[in-house]
């Protein structure tokens, strides 16, 4: 089922005139309302009148998550104020805040891409929609909420938080569609497991999760404790939130809202371009944002585009589940680690919770790797011969995984910090 | 149906046409709105052939017609309605109609274009009322609608319509946006509409286009563009600052 059919299966021909159009005119506007861009292709001499195809986009620079700092809050608004009906701020995960802004228009195609993506997803007007991203200032919560409302569905606008609770509204209001992270989802089935209550006599269809990296195992997981179809949906509060890509029932990538957002995958250090399939940075420039568009925006978010037709009808590229994001690529020994790396390895070995945290150090000049994983109770209290045993599969399966020796350190149930918004998998204690 | 990518017109050594790009779906009718001396007139004068681009390309239906002459222009499909209407004032309002077929006037086809007369008659009922009456005697309306009657003569899949409304009272400007709209829904046909009324255009398009100073600088559904803050400042008359 599409929401808008005739938009998401449009012929690519069709698509590309429709973005050329949308890249033209957007260009032309950044350039004279947005003093940061019209300074930045002057320094270039690059006239906005000189773009004739999509392919010339790589003639411009791009811009980074420190561009939009440095001009915080309003600097790289394109409309007075006066219009723009909405600001939020993003999640700042990785450091000081950039503030986005949303004329009514914005609202407008923000919700019909969210209802888009929740409908790809499997929700319909029917459903009954849980939303338990934190509302405020993170785009997370209001993207999903304004989309799911524009949907039709019912909307339950519980924010984060209070596990206990959410499992309550859960059964209370017969929830069938839960949106959180991925993170948070597993801690609300655990909690509804260690409560005892049976998955099945909820009713729980779907859940649409996003916000972080997640594996392919985690996805497994989650269907499984919860008995529900996960899919992965990606945005980020600097080109609109979420509503950017999310996944249809296939569940196997995400489908870009491509009438909006023109995308690139690029080598994150060199910044060429990289072939279809290769797996670099994601640069998005946005087609139809009028208060706060962005040329060439660096994700730092990691993935691959896949262009081979869906089985669903829907004509947009995919892209993969984000492997990690640029920032959180942790540098041991020269060798990329992703906490997405490790945690699919710990999903594949029985009697391991899927609870982990990375830990950095260096010892002297060398880098050290620690991962804290939980353990069930029986493997933990076990013989320390059994227990041993143990520990080294976990350490061979991730040296073979990752390429570097691992220390696997196991610690009992509950001992870690739980997540009710993004979680935080990476310790660097290293002095760089 | 019709796609233009990167033209450019100049108008002698003035440079009127900036890199435009546009497409109009079959049967939509799509909006081109601006202030005066856009280029909105230029550019419906580049696609019918009676100017010429200087580069980038014009397709319809798979086919360029960059290239092509205006008469072979109409014969692929393509019917322009020109501003001020142009009709024959010293002629009978049949023989303006008449006019129109001239792109696959034939004795043989007599009895079709005959038809088609009728045909236009029934779209246009005061038209056959004035039949005999010579077009300069008729109101603006109903020169308009003459106009109009006249291009659907040579059997157009696409029309080209340049400020329907200009010179009519409100009633009329109502009364000949309902024919377009019916043009549309009925007989199928894709219009691409310049107007300088920008509302009542964006109220009965399916997507619009602003050019301004020979560029375009939005697109997008017709709806979103009557929201559009710009929109409602440049073209459609209200002061925004004051209305809140």
């Amino acid at each position: 089922m599409y929401w808008e059919g005739e938009k998401e299966c449009i012929n690519r021909e069709a698509l590309k005139q429709l973005q050329l159009e949308r890249l033209q005119s957007t260009l032309f506007r950044v350039y004279m309302n947005v003093p940061f861009y019209r300074k930045k292709f002057d320094e270039i001499g690059i006239d906005p009148d000189d773009f004739l195809s999509l392919e010339d986009l790589s003639k411009l620079p791009f811009t980074s998550k420190d561009d939009l700092r440095i001009s915080y809050p309003y600097g790289m608004f394109a409309v007075p104020l006066s219009e723009v009906v909405r600001v939020q701020a993003s999640s700042g995960t990785t450091g000081m805040p950039t503030a986005v802004g949303y004329t009514r228009n914005d609202i407008k195609s923000w919700s019909n891409l969210v209802a888009r993506i929740l409908m790809a997803g499997g929700v319909t007007q029917n459903d009954i929609v849980q939303i338990a991203f934190d509302y405020g200032l993170f785009t997370g919560a209001l993207g999903l909420h304004f989309g799911a409302e524009r949907l039709g569905a019912s909307v339950i606008p519980i924010s984060g938080g209070n596990t206990r609770r959410q499992v309550k509204i859960m059964q209370d209001f017969k929830t069938t569609a839960l949106m959180c992270t991925p993170s948070y989802a597993l801690s609300i089935a655990d909690t509804i497991i260690e409560t005892g209550i049976n998955v099945n006599s909820l009713s729980l269809k779907y859940g649409l999760f996003g916000a972080e990296p997640w594996s392919e195992a985690m996805r497994h997981e989650l269907q499984e404790k919860l008995n529900i179809i996960a899919t992965d949906n990606y945005g980020l509060s600097e080109v609109m939130g979420p509503g950017v890509a999310g996944e249809c029932l296939e569940r196997n990538g995400l489908h870009i809202n491509e009438d909006h957002f023109l995308v690139e995958v690029v080598n994150s250090e060199t910044l060429e371009p990289l072939q279809t399939g290769e797996t670099g940075e994601l640069v998005i420039t946005t087609l139809t944002k009028e208060a706060f568009p962005v040329i060439r925006f660096r994700t730092r978010d990691l993935t691959s585009l896949i262009i081979e037709p869906c089985p669903c009808g829907r004509t947009f590229v995919r892209m993969s589940k984000v492997m990690g994001r640029t920032d959180d690529m942790i540098k041991i020994k020269g060798i990329n680690v992703f906490p997405s790396q490790v945690e699919s390895v710990l999903f594949e070995i029985e009697g391991i919770e899927p609870h982990y945290q990375i830990i950095v150090d260096r010892k002297g000049a060398v880098d050290e790797l620690t991962v804290l994983v939980e353990v069930s109770e029986s493997i933990f209290f076990d013989r320390v011969k059994k227990q041993k045993d143990f520990i080294d599969l976990i350490k061979t399966r991730l040296a073979s995984e990752l390429g570097i020796s691992v220390e696997v350190k196991p610690v009992e149930k509950r001992t870690l910090e739980r997540f009710e918004g993004k979680a935080k998998r990476v310790i660097d204690k290293r002095k760089l | 149906m019709l796609i233009l990518k990167n033209v450019d017109v100049f108008y002698g050594k003035i440079h009127t046409i900036k890199r435009v790009s546009l497409h109009v779906n079959k049967g939509e009718i799509v909006a081109l709105i601006g202030g005066n001396g856009a280029g909105k007139t230029t550019l419906l004068r580049t696609i019918s052939g009676l100017m010429r681009s200087s580069s980038g390309s014009l397709v319809f239906n798979g086919l360029d017609i960059s290239k092509q002459s205006p008469d072979r222009i109409v014969k692929k499909g393509i019917s322009h309605v020109p501003e001020g209407r142009l009709v024959f004032k010293p002629m009978s309002v049949e023989d303006n109609l008449l006019l129109g077929s001239f792109n696959w006037y034939t004795l043989k086809n007599r009895s079709e274009i005959k038809h088609d007369m009728e045909r236009i008659y029934s779209i246009f009922p005061i038209l056959e009322k004035r039949r005999k009456q010579l077009a300069g005697t008729l109101s603006g309306g109903e020169q308009q609608m003459l106009a109009i009657g006249r291009a659907l003569m040579a059997r157009p899949k696409f029309l080209l319509l340049d400020e329907p409304s200009m010179g009519l009272a409100p009633t009329v400007v109502k009364e000949i946006f309902r024919y377009i709209v019916e043009l549309r829904d009925t007989y199928g046909l894709t219009v691409l509409l310049v107007e300088q009324n920008a509302r009542s255009a964006l109220r009965i398009a399916n997507t619009g286009y602003v050019l301004e100073t020979g560029r375009i600088i939005l697109q997008g559904p017709a709806e979103d563009l009557l929201l559009n803050r710009d929109v409602q400042r440049a073209y459609l008359g209200r002061d925004v600052d004051y209305t809140i």
